[in-house]
């Protein structure tokens, strides 16, 4: 298949692998890739087999569904049951467990939830039942966000006064800058996530390097991708001169889709925002501005957060900073595994708990 | 005439009987079914038999490459092959929805019939009926089917062990990529067709070829061949190894998968045979499933070993080697 099978050649990887293998170290490198897609990738692709053993790969909080608070879990779960309301959300999101369950036991128990594959498509279901209060439960970073703005514009021009977002979208930079500050995680170099990155572009990542002497490279989702951006990573931190270094420029620029990042400024301001595992992080997620606050249903109906419990044993904090492995938790693979999730981790397809579900840790087994 | 499936097709009277005589005997000829017997009496065999039964509820219930009609026939035909029953008879249970076009059953019954006609397998008894509006969703179908399995066929999970070669008749996941395309209304290019068919002659010449080396098949159906594996490295607590790059998959199945970020190894297939086989007739068996039509494709995919007990383990397109585990939870399309 064109496009891909270039990028999983063989032989490429196998010559990259190789040029890894072949730099000899006594301090481990630690790398942190902090986009689900990347997590999923690598562990697809078995890229982890082929590195060598003072690499270490962490995964960090890069999973819009997995950083989402229980708190916030538990208030689309209390939204869905109000009557008059339909929920619309990407498909993860159902399965994962607040107090009171999940969005999925909600629509058993008779709430309207329905699962879509784009905002558009929420806008389109409120037009067509205008009775009916229609929620898109709004989470996602920066590649997403731009098409959640679009859909409020396009709201607004269509005069849909039932459509609404419940608002919980995140940026990356703030809890990236909080994790390189952080002593016990001593990351070397960041896989920077792709599809943001065609947003905000590569140069948004500059402030890692001057700030924190942060190792970056910007990298694609297939085999040749991640390893070319690993060993550009590696190259950086031996050498001791960290850069951006764009190795996806079959899609990524240096600015970014500008128009894009001018449609979510226009609606969305930043915001003080919860992070599963992580806090409260200042000015980490988007709110919309007040021209746009009839679109916002915690103002429409005054929802507030409920205060956040994580489940009893669940580690997908720790998971999400990088600082445990999904094998180290006690719940992994035993009271939490794909079909009967405890964590947001298991539960979302980009989540790093299950990637080593799905597709196990060879290394471990050996 | 009424248009549409009402609750007195399902009564037991005269309705009834007027849908089974001239739409279900229409297409449906069996001498034994025609009887009308509260039981089909079938003449003696030889062998030890196969018995088994599947119910049917696809949603759509016609898609690109079939309908749930003939994907019930095949189906059930395919749980007998898989172990290595030469299949005899199937039954026919449909549960109809009140207000399901007649025309629909129409076309469903005569995919059916020609379904059995192709396989030689009949029709030889069934049983039809109606549920309120709501109560279903438009047609559900049982069948049921026996098979002989004929002297020194022995198909069991427990006959596999280390060297064995592990092979499959042909693209993986048409089916599952095809209906999960069609139930969301993407329209995606490149011609996603189902590939229900039957797997009986398939299985015959494999079983002809090396009667006693053939150690398992399966029919990598819900779950996908993922799952299929698994269970049998789990059950026999051997490895199974195959190599992402021998699976053969029709180009638009890759790119559909890609695009909605779905692993064709636990999509649906329902015209596909696994074979595990001992190494020293294995290229024979690959050779025997290239020589006919559904076995055109055929490949050797992997082996059977004893590294990493109990699991399945691929060598990915890239050169990497990573677990496969069963499916748990449905395959659910990504958030970004």
């Amino acid at each position: 298949m064109k496009y891909i099978d270039e990028y999983r050649n063989r032989e490429m990887v196998r010559t990259l692998s190789e040029q890894l293998h072949t730099i000899s170290r006594d301090r481990p490198i630690r790398l942190m890739e902090v986009c689900g897609t990347h997590t999923m990738s690598i562990f697809r692709h078995g890229i982890r087999n082929m590195l060598p053993k003072w690499l270490q790969l962490v995964s960090g909080p890069g999973c819009p569904v997995c950083v989402t608070p229980t708190g916030v879990i538990d208030a689309f779960v209390n939204l869905a049951k109000r009557p008059g309301v339909t929920i619309t959300t990407f498909g993860d999101m159902i399965r994962v467990p607040g107090k009171n369950g999940s969005l999925a036991d909600a629509g058993a128990r008779g709430a309207d939830v329905r699962i879509v594959y784009s905002p558009m498509d929420a806008l389109t279901l409120a037009a067509k039942e205008p009775e009916q209060m229609v929620v898109f439960l709004s989470v996602g970073f920066e590649t997403t966000t731009p098409t959640i703005a679009a859909t409020i514009l396009e709201a607004e021009r269509q005069g849909v006064d039932n459509f609404f977002i419940f608002p919980a979208n995140k940026i990356m930079p703030p809890p990236l800058a909080m994790l390189m500050q952080d002593q016990d995680l001593q990351i070397d170099g960041l896989l920077c996530p792709g599809h943001v990155s065609i947003i905000s572009g590569a140069d948004s990542f500059r402030f890692l390097v001057d700030n924190y002497n942060l190792a970056c490279a910007v990298a694609g989702f297939e085999p040749t991708d991640i390893l070319t951006a690993i060993l550009s990573l590696v190259n950086q931190v031996q050498s001791g001169k960290p850069v951006v270094d764009n190795c996806y420029n079959r899609a990524v620029t240096g600015r970014g889709n500008e128009k894009a990042r001018a449609v979510v400024e226009e609606i969305f301001t930043p915001t003080d925002a919860e992070w599963r595992g992580l806090g409260v992080i200042p000015a980490s997620g988007l709110a919309l501005k007040d021209g746009y606050a009839s679109f916002d249903i915690t103002r429409e109906l005054d929802l507030r957060p409920e205060p956040s419990i994580e489940p009893k044993g669940c580690r997908c904090g720790e998971i999400l900073k990088g600082l445990c492995q999904p094998r180290q938790c006690p719940l992994f693979g035993k009271r939490c595994t794909p079909g009967n999730p405890v964590g947001p981790c298991m539960v979302s397809s980009e989540g790093t708990c299950a990637a080593w579900h799905r597709y196990g840790a060879l290394e471990e087994q050996s | 005439m009424n248009t549409h499936v009402t609750l007195d097709h399902g009564s037991g009277g005269l309705a009834g009987q007027q849908l089974v005589s001239s739409l279900f005997l229409k297409y449906l000829r069996d001498p034994v079914l025609r009887q009308l017997e509260d039981a089909a009496v079938l003449p003696q065999q030889d062998g030890r038999i196969a018995l088994t039964t599947d119910s049917y509820v696809v949603d759509p219930i016609f898609f690109p490459g079939g309908n749930i009609g003939e994907l019930a026939v095949n189906g059930t035909i395919n749980d007998l092959a898989m172990q290595g029953a030469k299949p005899l008879a199937i039954s026919l249970g449909c549960i109809l929805e009140e207000g399901f076009p007649l025309a629909d059953l129409e076309r469903i019954i005569q995919s059916v019939a020609g379904a059995c006609d192709y396989a030689g397998v009949p029709v030889v008894t069934g049983d039809t009926k109606v549920v309120p509006r709501g109560k279903a969703d438009k047609i559900f179908i049982n069948t049921s089917g026996i098979g002989i399995i004929g002297e020194g066929i022995e198909i069991s999970a427990g006959r596999v062990k280390e060297g064995d070669i592990i092979l499959l008749s042909g693209t993986l996941a048409d089916h599952g990529i095809t209906i999960l395309t069609n139930r969301e209304g993407l329209q995606v290019g490149g011609n996603l067709q189902s590939d229900t068919r039957p797997l009986h002659f398939l299985v015959r010449k494999i079983l002809e070829t090396a009667p006693a080396e053939i150690h398992t098949m399966r029919d990598p159906t819900r779950g996908g061949l993922g799952t299929t594996l698994s269970e049998i490295a789990r059950g026999t607590n051997l490895c199974l190894a195959i190599d992402e790059e021998k699976i053969p998959m029709r180009p638009a199945v890759r790119a559909a998968c890609e695009l909605m970020g779905l692993d064709p190894l636990y999509l649906a297939n329902e015209g596909k045979c696994m074979v595990i086989a001992d190494q020293k007739r294995a290229d024979e068996v690959l050779r025997a499933m290239r020589s006919i039509k559904e076995g055109s494709k055929s490949r050797i995919i992997g082996r059977v070993t004893k590294k990493y007990p109990g699991r399945v383990v691929l060598t990915t397109a890239a050169g990497g080697t990573r677990l496969v585990e069963p499916l748990t939870g449905e395959p659910l399309p990504r958030i970004c």
